[in-house]
């Protein structure tokens, strides 16, 4: 609690106390603690002089600012049309398998969470996955898993 | 019309290691509205799909009385089958400053920005540095113009310029009402140069080469050449760049896997052209414009299943701000399935037709209005896949 309040306050010292700061601000804190907690929305409302409603409306737009908790680790595999058609569903089984969750969960050790995404921007590689901020192209059912095995 | 042979061209990723400042040093040496006069001769137009005349641009944000402007270099690629600006921000980033430096100098404008969507981060590293290392010389070849980063979030709307301004300003990245124009009032309100990666490259090199150069290539409404990201069922996928107005046929026989049923050119938000067509069809602002995605379907591929997955897509990422298109696309997918079921008559195709037709006039921005060009163009050249 404490933490975020203060990391709240060192992005905002950072970027600027205006509204312009907002995007800025919340991937700092999902940077840091993978999501945004009500008490980081609060924080960060209360430092830019915005109600936390607002925070919470422009934040709840954006696929990548997530309000509810995430593992340490986000894997985001593309499910558009080319990565779709180089078979991205049997990449999701292959995570859900290893995984023992369904797409949208977060592992019991809370280290990974599944996701799939819209077009990231390889579709001459696909399928292609995303680690975090790290890509990963051309992966198949195997290789994923010792690409995740690497962030336990 | 006539189209264009097939003509691969290298501009966009020739000579990594020239000294881009060196090319804006040149272009300084011409005053703003020479360079802008330029540009105008040139017929470059913008390359991120809508194809709006850069010089043109340039013109109106240069004749905005105002103190500050902006220069936007517009890297929210998100268009399904897009991915020539990363490539680009990847190998040759310094062109793309250069093309932002040059504009900034044309229009007065002291501050820039790169909007780059949240999925390329793993670039932010190395483009910091890079910016860091081409801010200074800026400031020592005498311009007084900075270029700064801004992440995106994971929004395809966003690459809508008005969206991607109040996305810049702290907000949802719900698109404005226009006009006023981004060249009168863009970011921050004030007048606003809103370019796409590639587009700013290309201003690069038209200093670099010269207008005739690049104005010798293409034809009278497309010169010049374009960067296509080719996926699909192609032996070739990657980054291409070709000549406009370059016939599909053409394209078919060198990119295609031999089994090639339809193209989809210009991604989700553009047009399928069926195999009957590909001798008719330029690639071009005369025929079919496309941002450079071009994706390749062989007749193993369902062109319901396509569309469906188009029509997921643009109901995932439709802003929700306006009825045509928040309503819109939620009802189109659950239309071509009822009809795929039997549930509804194949006649009911035609109902949702003019419903996209509804949503590309009422639509507040691109998004909603370019439903209508993948759907009308799959449901009547595949209806048969659509009803059995």
């Amino acid at each position: 609690m404490e933490d975020t309040e203060k990391l709240v306050v060192d992005l905002v010292t950072k970027h600027g106390k205006t509204r312009n700061s907002l995007l800025p601000v919340l991937q700092g804190v999902v940077k840091e603690e993978h999501f945004l907690s009500e008490a980081a929305m609060i924080a960060i409302a209360k430092a830019l002089n915005l109600s936390s409603a607002d925070v919470y409306g422009t934040a709840s737009f954006y696929s990548f600012l997530d309000t509810e908790p995430r593992g340490e680790n986000i894997i985001r595999v593309c499910k558009t049309i080319t990565c779709k058609m180089k078979g991205k569903h049997q990449i999701i089984e292959a995570l859900e398998g290893h995984l023992k969750i369904k797409e949208g969960e977060t592992t019991r050790n809370n280290k990974f969470t599944l996701l799939s995404a819209n077009c990231l921007g390889w579709c001459h590689k696909g399928p292609v996955m995303l680690v975090n901020d790290d890509v990963y192209p051309e992966v198949g059912p195997d290789s994923v898993i010792d690409i995740i095995e690497k962030y336990c | 019309m006539i189209s264009k042979k097939l003509k691969r061209v290298d501009i966009i990723f020739e000579c990594n290691g020239c000294e881009p400042t060196e090319v804006v040093k040149k272009a300084m040496k011409k005053s703003p509205d020479e360079i802008i006069a330029a540009v105008i001769e040139s017929g470059l137009r913008g390359r991120g799909g809508a194809g709006f005349p850069t010089g043109m641009k340039w013109k109106f944000a240069k004749e905005e009385k105002s103190d500050i402007k902006y220069v936007i270099c517009n890297a929210d690629e998100g268009e399904p089958g897009t991915f020539k600006d990363r490539e680009i921000l990847d190998v040759v980033p310094n062109k793309v400053l250069s093309g932002m430096a040059i504009c900034a100098y044309a229009i007065g404008a002291k501050e820039g920005f790169i909007y780059l969507r949240g999925e390329y981060n793993f670039l932010l590293k190395k483009l910091q540095t890079i910016i860091d290392a081409f801010n200074n010389s800026m400031s020592k070849i005498g311009l007084d113009f900075a270029i700064e980063i801004r992440s995106g979030s994971g929004a395809y709307v966003c690459g809508e310029e008005t969206a991607l301004f109040e996305s810049m300003e702290g907000r949802r990245g719900e698109p404005r009402n226009k006009p006023p124009f981004p060249t009168q009032a863009g970011y921050n309100g004030k007048p606003t140069i809103i370019n796409n990666v590639e587009t700013l490259v290309y201003a690069t090199m038209i200093f670099r080469l010269g207008v005739k150069e690049f104005k010798d290539l293409g034809t009278t409404d497309s010169r010049g050449s374009k960067v296509f990201s080719i996926s699909g069922d192609t032996p070739k996928a990657g980054i291409h760049e070709l000549e406009l107005g370059l016939n599909l046929a053409e394209f078919v026989e060198e990119f295609g896997d031999g089994d090639t049923k339809a193209v989809q050119v210009g991604g989700a938000s553009g047009h399928c052209v069926p195999r009957k067509l590909f001798k008719d069809t330029i690639i071009g602002f005369e025929g079919i414009p496309t941002g450079g995605s071009m994706m390749i379907f062989n007749s193993t591929r369902s062109m319901f299943n396509i569309l469906n997955d188009y029509l997921e897509f643009f109901a995932e990422e439709s802003c929700g701000q306006c009825t045509p298109c928040r309503v819109g696309t939620q009802q189109l997918i659950k239309g071509i399935r009822a009809v795929k079921q039997g549930d509804m008559p194949s006649e009911y195709l035609d109902q949702l037709m003019k419903l996209t037709e509804t949503m590309q006039i009422a639509s507040k921005c691109g998004l909603g209005q370019s439903v209508a060009n993948s759907f009308s163009s799959i449901v009547t050249n595949f209806r048969e896949e659509m009803i059995y």
